[in-house]
């Protein structure tokens, strides 16, 4: 029963509360693919996808788990199910367009267990949003993600022309670009309404 | 593959192999609830709960389980342990309950958890997987807590709740904000680098 | 060390075998975890409810859950109800006020608080956060700020003449420039969070108000139950 309107959910979940910058969901495949820009974009679009089928899949297992009255079992079944519709998809996929499976395919096992889209499922149930409000929240997420994947590429594509002392290269360098990311998009607060 | 338990197990989960500092594992959902001591304490208990229980479970299992059917079966019991740390931490305190909110379930996709499950617990005696989750939650725990600890003094003059410096000084608020965690985490990370360097460094001297 | 050895075929009754079996042991463990933390986790719950109605409606003693329906009728609320409200009865059951729980977009994230409905003074008395992820030191003033609480010493949410609405918005404006007893006094540096709840407040006061005025009085009377606190 939450009646926000679609697109103060979309800029939300894409801009002032970021999966990445705000709640630090899906850090591991935000630092180990954003060394380049081609592969940022790949991989957010297949986090995008993956997110988008999550959502539908945590909208109907909780409308089944009301029914049947059985909270304790939301961890349990999103994960399971999530994993699962995953995998059909991938192989969906490598059957009826493999161009988009050479695109995006070799990315989708990687994330299916990834925290970002788990996060999304619960955020979302939690939120209490309905199909069409999960659906936008997802493609916000999505977007969110792969923006600043994509950002992250761009700088850190810089940084390994610039001269770093060798103690801060690599993690801790991502770590305080990733840091100040995060505070300009602090100043997306305040738009989503 | 049946060597004792040896104390190894348990040290190299404290600093060679840190989960956090070393091999930058399982930071996803854990670094946003590092913002005061006490929650960063709480996730970090929670994960090592988890952990050592489902590196139990998989340990005593391991035999049972067929090769082709393991990540499914692992899944399965860190999800339960984690619906069980769920369950206990909301009888134990409401309050500390909403201030993790969503952070707790999400425990299931911290990476550390099924890696631990997957190159250890799976190959390895009870006693051995004990040790190696008990060290490994215990080096989580404290690299979380000093994330922690850092962004609560420098964020809100205080730790574990208690006002620190009387006369007070312009918290930085920022540390307690979502870049907070990933500049304090940033700064642990250089100091436990400079060690390691000068460990380095002294090692060909002996 | 290593070296893989030669995996034996796994025959599907053996994966059957292990799935089954360690499901079966996760749904037990599970569900007699669910049952032993049930009673506690529901004790936790009433207390801290106990807890912010003392804080900001002391006159209750003990309250009950409701809600109102797609009518826009006020009915004792069902188990779980997403946004309930609450009556606030003292021990001879006369209804002192009310409790409700309201929820909207802040500066960050939701933001969930309860707020104190008088019908003595058909008056917003007070308010609490449950939960909020505003800025610290900024956005989370507005549970401090002495002349932002001070609009809420008699906050008015009295009713249009038909009943059907609050005669007046509530709404937030600058700091300073509350005229009116429906105006909330924001806060400057502040503002988004200020505003949002009074948008809050007036979104739910809309929906709740009207159902409590013309209801309510049904309720009066009522003694607690056994488990109700």
């Amino acid at each position: 029963m939450n009646d926000a309107a679609h697109w103060s959910i979309f800029v939300e979940a894409a801009l002032i509360n970021n999966f990445v910058l705000a709640y630090f969901l899906g850090i591991c495949p935000f630092f180990g693919v954003s060394a380049k820009l081609e592969t940022a974009l790949r991989m957010g679009g297949a986090v995008s996808f993956v997110m988008l089928v999550a959502s539908v899949c945590a909208f109907s297992i909780n409308l089944l788990l009301d029914a049947v009255a059985a909270p304790y079992l939301r961890i349990i079944s999103y994960i399971l199910v999530i994993a699962s519709t995953v995998q059909l998809v991938e192989m969906l996929m490598r059957k009826l367009s493999p161009a988009t499976f050479r695109a995006l395919g070799i990315y989708l096992p990687l994330i299916t267990t990834n925290c970002a889209i788990f996060g999304l499922a619960l955020f979302q149930t939690n939120r209490e949003y309905d199909f069409t409000r999960s659906v936008v929240y997802a493609l916000g997420a999505g977007a969110g993600f792969a923006l600043a994947l994509v950002l992250m590429a761009g700088v850190r594509e810089k940084l390994d022309l610039a001269n770093v002392p060798q103690l801060v290269k690599g993690t801790a360098a991502a770590l305080v670009v990733a840091g100040i990311l995060s505070m300009s998009f602090m100043g997306f607060a305040g738009l989503g309404r | 593959m049946n060597q004792p338990p040896t104390t190894d197990e348990f040290v190299k989960g404290l600093w060679r192999d840190n989960p956090v500092f070393v091999q930058v594992l399982g930071m996803c959902p854990a670094l946003a609830v590092s913002n005061t001591a006490i929650n960063a304490l709480a996730m970090g208990l929670a994960t090592s709960f988890v952990l050592l229980m489902s590196g139990i479970s998989v340990s005593l299992l391991r035999r049972f389980i067929p090769r082709e059917a393991r990540i499914v079966c692992y899944i399965c019991i860190i999800a339960s342990f984690v619906t069980v740390v769920d369950y206990a931490i909301a009888a134990i305190s409401l309050e500390l309950y909403r201030s993790l909110g969503a952070f707790i379930a999400l425990i299931v996709v911290n990476c550390l958890i099924l890696g631990r499950a997957e190159a250890f617990a799976s190959k390895n005696t009870v006693g051995r997987s004990v040790l190696d989750a008990l060290g490994m939650g215990v080096g989580f725990t404290v690299a979380l807590l000093s994330i922690g600890i850092v962004r609560e003094i420098l964020g809100s003059n205080s730790l574990f709740g208690i006002a620190l410096f009387p006369d007070g000084f312009q918290t930085w608020t920022v540390m307690v904000l979502p870049s907070g965690g990933f500049f304090a985490m940033a700064l642990w990370l250089l100091v436990v680098n400079r060690i390691k360097e000068r460990q380095a460094l002294k090692e060909p001297a002996q | 060390m290593t070296t893989p050895v030669q995996q034996p075929v796994t025959s599907v009754w053996s994966m059957y075998r292990a799935i089954v079996g360690i499901g079966a042991l996760c749904a037990l463990l599970i569900v007699s975890v669910f049952k032993a933390t049930e009673g506690r986790i529901a004790d936790n719950r009433a207390r801290f409810l106990a807890s912010a109605v003392a804080e900001i409606l002391p006159e209750a003693q003990w309250t009950l859950a409701v809600a109102v329906d797609a009518s826009g009728a006020l009915v004792e609320a069902s188990e779980g109800a997403a946004l309930p409200g609450y009556l606030g009865f003292d021990a001879d059951g006369n209804i002192v006020g009310a409790v409700i729980t309201g929820i909207g977009m802040g500066y960050a994230d939701n933001i969930r608080l309860l707020y104190a409905y008088s019908f003595e003074l058909d008056a917003i008395t007070g308010f609490k956060i449950l939960e909020s992820k505003e800025t610290p030191g900024l956005g989370d003033r507005v549970e401090v700020e002495p002349h932002f609480l001070a609009s809420f010493d008699r906050l008015d949410a009295s009713l249009s003449p038909g009943g059907d609405a609050l005669a007046n918005a509530i709404v937030t404006v600058k700091q300073g420039e509350k005229v009116a007893p429906w105006q909330i006094d924001g806060i400057t540096g502040a503002t988004i969070t200020s505003e949002a709840i009074g948008r809050i407040l007036d979104v739910s006061a809309s929906v709740w108000v009207p159902a409590l005025e013309r209801d309510a009085a049904a309720f009066a009377g009522r003694q607690p139950h056994e488990e109700e606190q």
